[in-house]
């Protein structure tokens, strides 16, 4: 998954800011298929790491979809995200199990370390977090899901501890890359 | 096809029925009223409100607009149960809605403030919790013909289907769930900026209100209290048929004497018809297509009376826009017509001429604000005005209108013949256009083009037109409902089909139809139009070339003049 | 010796990955000749990360917790020395949770290497498939369906026989097969097992199903968030059509069939039949009228057969036991076994199957091993979000469509979550609403509006704003969204909430009368109390007490008076004594 730098979002600035080489091979090869509109939107937040109104108007001037209609879907789903995400998406388990095992309180330490709420992405544009609808390690709870550029990776039976140390840990990775 | 007579029983009582294709329908058929929201006959079924549900012999709750209706079903319309669940409804409706009824647009027609008086609603309820509705979404103003207020929206989806089903335009359509939901233009930006077409069709399905129809009545006001100001009024040809509904007159009545005695009450300087500048329309388009023909130049020739169709061409067919016709709509030509032919009164008297258009339509108004409609600075046309707005006029000012004595336009430009009445209706450009094609203008040859296919009330009309040298078949399609116009064109671009000549309409039914009329459905549609042909039969003149009106224009203010006064050439164009 | 490393998501959860490069890198360097595959869950995903050593006999030995910490000890002491690590092997104990099951759908996964499909086809895989294409037609096989009486595993448990059926005598040349494997509901993941520990399966029956019905497409629907699944599903597809079990002309019957899989995106409400088909048709997915019903007009507007994964899973096993097989196990009304994801308050948490008909004791004390922590059973929620609790008085009653449905509740997707005395069951009921309140489609008013309003109300009481007439109001709420919602998601939106206020009235009482939660969990009606015994009267509290709730005599214990306080906690780190608590 390649992930857009933070910044930089005014419109008309970003004109010419996407490349749409890959989309467009994959739009071609989805010409045909019943149905596509889903399959591209999820190809192209593969791409872009999020729906750029520009991708979207591209995709609707393409596909002869309305923005209305693409933008509809593209809100209908968690899936699809309009704003930038930050390199290690946070996906917070909130199913049934982990409610009862505690996921809240996880969710305050993961809030209260970062400095965001759900939805949001870290001002350095390191973590966003997701509250998400059940990720189907239940016993486990409670769950989280960190997506990044290398894969992702599931961390079971949090605790305030453990969910700190991870933190720390991606922190340090970031750091040293940087 | 034989209809075998089945039965189902409402309220105990027996009901036949045929091919009904609801429940709703049988039962509004025996006399009971049930209450919808989101049901139109002539859009898809959506079933979101629940308002229509009955309840069977088993005690189930169905929705009546989605059931078909079976032989030997047995419902109930009026249960304990339905009359709970219904007001539980309304209550959650009214919990999160924005109630500012006494100053909505939309007070006393509206449907829901209209069931929530039929169920005695005295009370909400629901409205108390912390997590209680909130006035806070933005009203969009943008739109020169619309005005798009969310918080008033129940999220009924005519609209959407409206704008994607039959128009096919797309502008707005639903975005996020639950209980965001909501309906707006992608990422939620201003109306005026989407491909809106400005057709308002949105807006006159809208049971609150939601979407209304912009009408600067205040300006209106403004300009007519001005002694420096010549107000003067072009009314178009579907009005006539339509304000009467307004004032408890018969549907479809040509109540055209009256409204000219309303508007000289109201103190509108002079009035006239757009009917005039229709035959001159006519005149020119029938000219343009001729030339065309006889050149070879590419067909078909669209017609360019219908802003929205306009509008629609160059968001979604540029490569059409070089085959729809230069003329200027009768309304922009009636503009720079009468500006120009005032100019020297105006310098004689030091009054300043401003045209107010009485419309059906909402994308009138947006016609006449575009650039290629301003001359020197001002616009061709300055005001316009539907034929709701017209009303309300009327109401605010107390014209009792039921007891007006007809009055008769003024002259010159309240001179027209029947073929310029004729574009209140779908096919009746083509029609005024046949007229003039034709050599043998006499008045049973006129009578009958009516049975060559270019009337009556259907979405795609296509028929052939033997013209009288002999040769020639004029293959013509005429349209209403922009979803249409985009079958049409993929007829034509798949090859199955080819037309030397297009009239395109968007409203359903033309403009008799508009977004600016009392709303009906194609029922009433259809006899506002049979009202117009009834209207022009009675006039002794039928065909365009008779307006005497004419020759003394093409003599005067026009000579040299037509192409800068009577064509527009829209950026699109080449 | 072979050794078989479970990789279920819970399983790469807990470390598997890690102890599998162990083993191997042990393996390499000591130089030992042992093969590593891999398993799907086996179900006990409490024990994960799971180990089993094939010893050279046969006999099999299972280790749990396994983390690569634990690798060298048992490669030294029993791939070297052929004696097992007693002290990791799994208990007597962890066993039972195992023996005590029927399996069915969950058979072979924690068993069978679900990325090779020799090892589906060594199981007894694809034989019913050989069996429906060359010894029966699409009559025989929805009779024999029919007549097993399978019922859907997803939901309301509709026959799938005669949805079958149903489809089948459509005159309409394209039909389609579509799997919901949109599992929804949070706290259910038996869907995810079967993808991901034995996708042959699910396709098995998914190709029965277009023989059946005359379909030639099928269409698996499956959650984005399950990217395990989605990729064994995709290596199963690849290679059953290599094998020639699924694309043209079918082991050379004549039979063709195609499976395509599609990325859910995210929205509980596809489980709905007809919003998933909208979901597949690249729309949003929001529910649609009925009639027409899907078995005549669904994805693309043509007819089709909507099942969830551990139906189809259930469709070999028919075709090869025959009917009267199958209806050996379960119970009359409802045959077959159910897969129950058996999570929250309990010892052995995991994935379990068992015959319909098996009580919710036996599940929660014998497979389950009881409440975790010593505490008492308080309630098992069941069917998810569109489910209602069971409490004590049911513990004895058989599980089962009917039954539960009885009870108020539903099998749904057969996710149990287990609560013990401690949990509050108004927070409960008020975490059921949020979750619907935020994936209700937004169509139709009673679900938009009514969970919206109901979910406010819940806000309200768990908060201290609530009051008796709040209760009545959510019962009346439920009664309409029940009766007049568009979609089954919608009529079971308030099933958690009415059965909660059935069985546990008095605990929404104490929230609203008393202001109090009993469980102490609502964090909203938590008190900051004095103890008066430990209190000195410093007035310290006093002090920092933003808006004047405690009050008090120097030298003498202070009072805090709760109508004002807000909650802030200064006054809990001013106190030098440890007098002030939360309650």
């Amino acid at each position: 998954m390649k992930l857009q730098d933070i910044g930089s979002q005014c419109p008309c600035e970003a004109q010419n800011k996407f490349d749409f080489a890959e989309l467009d091979l994959f739009l071609e090869k989805v010409e045909d298929m019943p149905g596509n509109l889903i399959v591209i939107l999820q190809q192209a937040q593969n791409i872009y790491g999020y729906l750029p109104r520009e991708v979207i108007a591209y995709i609707s001037k393409k596909t002869g979809n309305s923005q209305a209609k693409i933008y509809g879907v593209a809100t209908f789903y968690t899936q699809f995200r309009l704003q930038p995400i930050g390199k290690n998406l946070i996906m917070l388990c909130q199913g049934t199990a982990c409610h009862v095992s505690g996921s809240q309180d996880i969710e305050t330490v993961i809030c209260d370390e970062l400095k965001i709420s759900d939805g949001e992405t870290t001002a350095d544009g390191v973590f966003t977090l997701n509250n998400v609808a059940c990720l189907g390690c239940c016993s486990l709870a409670p769950v989280m899901m960190i997506q990044n550029s290398v894969g992702e990776e599931t961390y079971g039976n949090l605790t305030k501890e453990k969910v700190l140390d991870i933190i720390s840990q991606i922190r340090e990775k970031e750091a040293k890359e940087a | 096809m034989t209809k075998t007579q089945k039965y189902m029983k409402i309220n105990g009582e027996q009901v036949p029925f045929t091919n009904e294709k609801n429940i709703l329908s049988v039962v509004r058929k025996v006399g009971i009223d049930l209450p919808t929201l989101c049901y139109y006959s002539e859009l898809s079924v959506y079933g979101s409100c629940r308002m229509c549900m009955v309840e069977d012999q088993k005690g189930n709750i169905i929705t009546s607009c989605s059931t078909p209706p079976k032989n030997g079903m047995e419902i109930r319309t009026n249960t304990p149960r339905l009359k709970q669940y219904r007001k539980t409804i309304l209550r959650l409706y009214l919990a999160s809605h924005s109630r500012e009824c006494t100053t909505c647009p939309k007070n006393t027609s509206c449907k829901l403030q209209d069931l929530a008086i039929r169920y005695g609603i005295d009370e909400i309820k629901f409205d108390k919790t912390e997590k209680a509705y909130k006035n806070d979404y933005k009203i969009d103003h943008s739109s020169t013909s619309i005005t798009r207020n969310p918080n008033k929206c129940i999220q009924c989806g005519d609209c959407v289907r409206m704008c994607n089903e039959t128009q096919n335009v797309g502008a707005i359509d639903f975005a996020l769930r639950g209980y965001e939901l909501k309906v707006c233009p992608a990422f939620d930006m201003p109306l005026a900026e989407t491909e809106c077409v400005n057709c308002g069709q949105c807006a006159a399905v809208c049971p609150t209100g939601a979407i209304t129809v912009k009408d600067d009545v205040p300006a209106i006001w403004k300009a007519i209290f001005d002694d420096k100001k010549r107000v003067v009024a072009q009314v178009a040809p579907a009005v006539r048929v339509a304000l009467g509904e307004e004032f408890g007159l018969g549907d479809g009545e040509n109540v055209m004497p009256r409204i000219v005695a309303a508007m000289r009450k109201l103190g509108f300087d002079e009035v006239y018809d757009s009917s005039f500048t229709a035959d001159l329309t006519v005149i020119e388009e029938t000219n343009e297509f001729l030339n065309k023909l006889e050149k070879g130049e590419k067909l078909p020739l669209f017609t360019s009376c219908c802003p929205a169709w306009v509008k629609y061409a160059e968001e979604k067919h540029p490569e059409l826009m070089s085959q729809v016709s230069t003329c200027k709509s009768p309304q922009q030509m009636f503009g720079s017509l009468i500006k120009a032919y005032d100019k020297e009164r105006n310098e004689k008297d030091g009054k300043e001429t401003v045209v107010v258009s009485i419309m059906p339509c909402t994308a009138k108004k947006a016609e006449a604000s575009r650039e290629e409609f301003v001359t020197g600075g001002t616009h061709d046309v300055d005001m316009v005005l539907t034929t709701n707005g017209l009303a309300d006029m009327i109401y605010e000012s107390g014209i009792v209108f039921k007891e007006l004595e007809p009055e008769a336009l003024d002259m010159p430009f309240g001179m027209y013949t029947g073929a310029g009445l004729l574009f209140g209706v779908t096919g009746g450009v083509t029609e005024a256009v046949i007229r003039k094609v034709i050599k043998d203008k006499s008045h049973t040859n006129i009578n009958n083009i009516k049975f060559c296919g270019v009337r009556g009330m259907e979405g795609i009309k296509e028929f052939e037109l033997p013209l009288e040298d002999g040769e020639t078949i004029l293959k013509i399609a005429v349209v209403s409902g922009l979803g249409n116009v985009e079958k049409l064109i993929e007829k034509m671009n798949a090859g199955e089909a080819f037309y030397h000549f297009i009239e395109v309409m968007a409203c359903p039914g033309g403009c008799v139809g508009g977004a600016g009329q009392p709303f009906g459905l194609m029922d009433k549609k259809k006899l506002r139009a049979d009202m117009l042909y009834a209207s022009d039969k009675q006039t002794q003149m039928r065909h365009s070339d008779e307006n005497p009106i004419l020759p003394e224009l093409y003599n005067g203010v026009l000579k040299g003049r037509t192409h800068e006064l009577l064509h527009v050439h829209y950026p699109t164009h080449e | 010796m072979k050794i078989i490393i479970g990789q279920g998501s819970c399983g790469i959860a807990s470390g598997a990955k890690k102890t599998e490069a162990e083993f191997k890198r042990l393996l390499k360097e000591k130089k030992l000749d042992a093969a590593v595959t891999i398993a799907g869950c086996i179900g006990s995903c409490y024990l994960e990360p799971i180990v089993d050593i094939i010893n050279d006999d046969g006999s099999a030995s299972r280790y749990v917790h396994m983390t690569a910490d634990k690798v060298e000890a048992v490669v030294n002491k029993h791939i070297i020395g052929k004696i097992p690590v007693t002290k990791y092997l799994i208990s007597e104990a962890g066993s039972a949770f195992l023996t005590k099951q029927t399996r069915i759908a969950l058979k072979n996964c924690g068993e069978i290497n679900p990325e090779d499909i020799n090892d589906y086809i060594t199981a007894g895989g694809y034989q019913a498939l050989k069996k429906a294409l060359f010894e029966m037609n699409g009559d025989a096989i929805c009779r024999e369906i029919e007549k097993a009486g399978l019922r859907g595993r997803g939901g309301g448990g509709f026959p799938t026989g005669k949805k079958w059926v149903q489809v089948r005598s459509q005159q309409e040349p394209v039909k389609y097969v579509v799997c919901n494997g949109d599992e929804g509901d949070p706290g259910a993941f038996m869907d995810r097992s079967v993808m991901e520990g034995d996708p042959h399966k699910m396709l098995e029956g998914m190709i029965i199903a277009g023989i059946a019905t005359g379909a030639q497409v099928g269409y698996i629907y499956v959650r984005a968030e399950y990217p395990l699944a989605v990729h064994r599903l995709q290596i199963a597809i690849a290679q059953a059509e290599e094998s020639g079990y699924l694309g043209e002309n079918i082991l050379d019957s004549g039979f063709s069939f195609s499976i395509r899989i599609n990325l859910g995106a995210g929205a509980f409400v596809c489980g709905e039949g007809s919003a998933l088909t909208a979901s597949i048709e690249g729309l949003r997915g929001m529910p649609r009228v009925k009639p027409p019903r899907t078995v005549e007009q669904g994805l693309f507007g043509k007819p089709t057969v909507l099942n969830n994964v551990e139906t189809f899973a259930h469709v070999s096993y028919i075709i090869t036991h025959g009917a009267e097989g199958y209806r050996k196990i379960g119970i009359e009304k409802s045959p077959g076994t159910k897969a129950f994801a058996l999570t929250g308050n309990v010892n052995n948490t995991g994935l379990i199957e068992v015959p319909m008909g098996t009580t919710l004791r036996t599940v929660i004390f014998e497979i389950g091993g009881g409440v975790k922590n010593g505490k008492g059973f308080k309630a098992v929620q069941i069917g998810g979000p569109s489910g209602g609790c069971l409490t004590e008085k049911h513990l004895d009653m058989s599980l089962d469509f009917d039954s539960l449905s009885k009870a108020g509740a539903m099998i749904g997707s057969g996710g149990l979550v287990v609560m013990d005395e401690d949990t509050c069951m108004v927070g409960i009921a008020k975490y059921f609403m949020n979750f619907t309140e935020h994936e209700s489609c937004g169509k139709c008013v009673p679900c938009r509006e009514g969970t919206h309003v109901m979910n406010g109300i819940l806000d309200d009481i768990v908060n201290g704003r609530g009051d008796m007439g709040q209760i009545d109001m959510l019962m009346e709420l439920a009664d309409t969204i029940t009766n007049t919602a568009l979609c089954g998601l919608g009529k079971t939106a308030a099933s958690p909430v009415v059965s909660t206020i059935n069985e546990f009235k008095e605990e929404y009482i104490a929230h609203v009368v008393d202001k109090y939660c009993p469980n102490g969990s609502c964090k909203g009606l938590k008190r900051v109390e004095i103890i008066e015994e430990l209190c000195k009267g410093c007035a310290k509290c006093q002090v920092v007490c933003p808006v004047n709730a405690i009050t008090g005599k120097r030298k003498e214990p202070y009072k805090i008076d709760w109508a004002k306080c807000i909650k802030c906690g200064l006054c809990l780190d001013s106190c030098n004594f440890s007098a002030i608590v939360e309650k």
